[in-house]
């Protein structure tokens, strides 16, 4: 597997699920917190990206 | 739960516990009978240690000369037994040519550093502050 965004798309699962179950200990919130981490990692990359886009290096 | 782990871990066996962690992520958890958290640790890190070297990911050395990689490498010593594993099988040499050599070093990395934070929550949940 090569693709960077597949990648990013595992790497942010696997930190997301050892974060939530750090930090909650309800299953509920575990979820929702997870959830959070998973679509912050996504979304914050993806705006990053876009941000670098015209930079030249 | 709480009171049980306080009462049944004393300072020696903070440190053994705090030992046992370090060596297979999760182990803590499951000594303290928090068995769904231990194996969701030692799973997801396990998975994010062979995902590493899978993708051509380094172990790095310990180069005193060179900061970054002297932390890098703390970082994967973090990670405990597939660490030494794997060095004695001689994997992780690493290619820095390989597209996923960057992405795999993140793997690594993280693995380890957040098998840390697990040292660290397990070391709280048997003192009783979690």
């Amino acid at each position: 597997m090569t693709s960077h965004f597949l990648l990013m798309l595992l790497f942010s699962f696997f930190v997301a699920l050892v974060f939530a179950v750090l930090m909650k200990d309800q299953p509920r919130d575990q979820i929702r917190f997870g959830a959070v981490v998973f679509g912050g990692f996504i979304v914050s990359a993806l705006v990053l990206g876009w941000l670098m886009y015209p930079f030249p290096f | 739960m709480r009171a049980d782990a306080v009462e049944r871990v004393d300072s020696g066996g903070l440190v053994l516990l705090a030992l046992a962690t370090w060596l297979v992520p999760g182990s803590g958890h499951l000594w303290l009978g928090r068995r769904t958290k231990g194996l969701i640790f030692l799973v997801a890190l396990t998975a994010m240690f062979a995902i590493g070297l899978a993708l051509k990911g380094r172990l790095f050395p310990f180069e005193s000369s060179e900061p970054l990689v002297f932390l890098a490498a703390i970082a994967d010593l973090a990670l405990g037994l597939p660490y030494f594993v794997a060095w004695a099988l001689h994997l992780g040499q690493g290619e820095v040519a390989a597209v996923t050599y960057e992405y795999a070093n993140a793997f690594l990395i993280v693995a380890g550093l957040l098998n840390m934070l697990i040292v660290l929550d397990v070391y709280d949940t048997a003192v009783g502050r979690k």
